[in-house]
């Protein structure tokens, strides 16, 4: 399986530059949406292939274990479960964009973009040391900066640009913190980082500067409040495919899964580090929910309840790290809360899609975003109706869609922690997202029609609806196979997690 | 010598972020991110310095180890090189968004480039 790895982050690179190539020559233009899909799916039978392999770790450019400063890629459990995650919603949001983006010239110049972007998050999720980390992360947020401004309307440019001083300061923080490690350790694999500032210990100054400059940055990427502002202009501003791809997947290859992977793998558990993450997760959760009650914009709307799904995961993060930094740490424990944490984190890559392909769907065939000028879609659009109350139902938590379940394991797993105040405000937040989901089946799905644009809509392309159908097979697939997939998918994750420094004694030297 | 010169790198990326914060033109909230990256290429190229250190070039019949006791760390300065690419990169774009805002608001200033609320 080893030399598959560098195909996920070569094969969508690759194909980005062949297509902007082609479409130099108008005959050869035609081809840049099917490439690319194909390209992507390619990507997904290989990460689905390495989810049965092994921990693996591939030296890219000759250099071998022998050496500490090579560029390195490690498959292990989390890194295959972001991959799959990553690829699958490309693909589905690769399929969804072939009609969608009729609207739209240069359709190439977006194609080659999120093949960009998909190439980069792969890189993310799979590099071993922490310069190559950042230079990935730049190459998605790069990407995704320009992908937000697609369009190029006003408010598009607005947001894209909000979206790019904030991101580029994020990224200046987490260099400054890479810096600050390399100078500490004179090292930047992150698994030798690890036991060199084990020895140190998480307590000097210079360590604590580094510390805070990652988790600020990369608090910034993932939009936790208070470094949220950026995001409810920026996702609702992009076409629906990128929005879909940025809510459900960037905000988390890029952030949550880079915060889990530094504290965890490269600093070590500690009590600091886990109230910073648990407080920021509970703000993010709770403050979320309540900025998105008011909303009457379908995609804003979605975006804030992003910020508060992404804060139930970092939440359970926090709560790991609370635990196993613990005198007596429970590993079973630990391990439960970061199950929660990544079941939410894949189901909200789902359902988050999904909802956010179905406005897109909506927005193409009403012409509007505003929830009070829809109405009565159900009779007139079934199948986008319909994903769009499967996704509803998983966001708000009801059993036996798959939100349910991750909601319910980070619940009970807070009060075994104990944290029964956090685990009664997850359960206050869930309803008022069940709320808020209630008010866009009311305005948008039943009723009246509102206008005569709302009236006249009928159902959206095949492949959009196929796109849809997926996802919402897949909501209510994963919530029934729970079990499976804790034993064979979160399990190795959360073993990556928790026993950080396994990977170096799997044959580097130190 | 050589703290001033961190002190110069903190400064600077200090002086970036307060255009960052308080500046309401867009071409100046560019400019400090420039400054911002700058700032950070020069403390990742001072992390790999040595006072007095020869160029890390291996001469012909030297040993190794006898370049690797006198020469400056190479490794910083390849992660600036890929640093300052990606900064190009993201200049070259965020000029270009900063034309694309002027084309459609006739400003530059942010406090009148404010379609978004909430």
């Amino acid at each position: 399986m080893t030399p598959f790895v560098p195909l996920l982050v070569i094969l969508p690179l690759g194909a980005a530059f062949c297509i902007v190539a082609m479409a130099q020559v108008s005959r050869l233009r035609r081809l840049a949406a099917p490439l690319a899909v194909a390209v992507v799916l390619v990507n997904l039978a290989i990460s689905a292939l390495l989810l049965g392999a092994g921990d693996i770790r591939t030296f890219v450019g000759g250099w071998g274990p022998a050496s500490t400063l090579g560029i390195e890629l490690v498959c292990d459990g989390l890194s295959r479960l972001m991959a799959v995650t990553i690829n699958l919603v490309s693909l589905v949001a690769f399929v969804f964009a072939v009609p969608y983006m009729r609207r739209f010239t240069k359709v190439w110049l977006f194609d080659a973009m999120l093949l960009m972007m998909i190439g980069a998050m792969n890189g993310v999720v799979l590099a071993g040391d922490l310069f190559n980390l950042f230079v990935f992360l730049e190459i998605a947020a790069i990407a995704s900066y320009a992908l937000v401004a697609f369009g190029c309307q006003a408010d598009e440019l607005e947001a894209a640009f909000k979206y790019m001083v904030l991101g580029t300061v994020g990224s200046a923080l987490i260099l400054l913190g890479v810096t600050i490690i390399y100078s500490l350790t004179g090292q930047l694999n992150m698994a030798i980082v690890h036991s060199l500032l084990g020895k140190a210990g998480l307590g000097g100054p210079a360590v604590m500067l580094a510390a805070a400059a990652l988790l600020g940055g990369l608090a910034l990427k993932a939009a936790m409040v208070p470094f949220h502002a950026w995001l409810p202009d920026a996702h609702p501003s992009a076409p629906a495919p990128i929005s879909a791809m940025l809510s459900g997947v960037l905000i988390k290859a890029s952030g949550v899964y880079v915060m889990a992977r530094v504290v965890f793998n490269v600093f070590g558990v500690s009590d600091r580090l886990a109230v910073i993450l648990m407080a920021m997760g509970a703000m993010s959760m709770l403050i979320g929910v309540l900025l998105a009650v008011g909303q009457w914009d379908f995609k804003r709307l979605l975006a804030y309840h992003s910020i508060s799904q992404m804060g139930y995961v970092v939440l359970a993060i926090g709560a790991a790290v609370q635990v196993a930094a613990r005198p007596s740490p429970d590993m079973a424990l630990a391990g439960l809360c970061l199950f929660g944490g990544l079941y939410h984190l894949l189901n909200h890559a789902m359902f988050k899609s999904l909802l956010f392909l179905s406005s897109g769907s909506i927005e193409q065939q009403t012409g509007t975003r505003e929830l009070k000028k829809m109405g009565g879609l159900a009779r007139r659009m079934k199948v986008t109706s319909f994903c769009c109350r499967v996704g509803a139902l998983s966001i708000a938590g009801v059993p036996p869609f798959n939100g349910f379940f991750s909601k319910l394991i980070i619940i009970i797993a807070l009060v075994l922690a104990g944290h029964e105040v956090l685990a009664a405000m997850a359960v206050f937040v869930a309803l008022v997202t069940l709320i808020s989901f209630v008010k866009v089946q009311r305005y948008a799905l039943e009723g009246a029609a509102a206008d005569a644009h709302a009236a006249d809509a009928v159902e959206a392309p095949v492949l959009m609806q196929t796109a849809m159908v997926v996802l919402a097979v897949i909501c209510i697939v994963s919530g029934l196979a729970i079990v499976p997939l804790r034993q064979h998918v979160f399990g190795p994750a959360a073993d990556a997690l928790l026993a950080a420094g396994k990977l170096l004694s799997m044959g580097g030297a130190p | 010598m050589s703290t001033g010169i961190y002190i110069l790198a903190f400064a600077i990326l200090l002086a970036g972020l307060y255009a960052i914060v308080a500046k309401k033109n867009v071409v100046k909230i560019i400019i400090g991110l420039l400054a911002m990256d700058y700032a950070l290429n020069l403390l990742l190229v001072l992390v790999g310095y040595r006072t007095g250190g020869t160029p890390p070039i291996l001469a012909e019949g030297q040993a190794p180890a006898k370049l690797a006791a006198a020469a400056v760390d190479p490794l910083p300065q390849a992660m600036v090189l890929t640093s300052i690419v990606i900064g190009l990169g993201l200049t070259a774009l965020m000029v270009a968004m900063g034309i694309r805002l002027y084309e459609r608001y006739g400003t530059f200033d942010t406090n009148r480039i404010r379609k978004l609320r909430g």
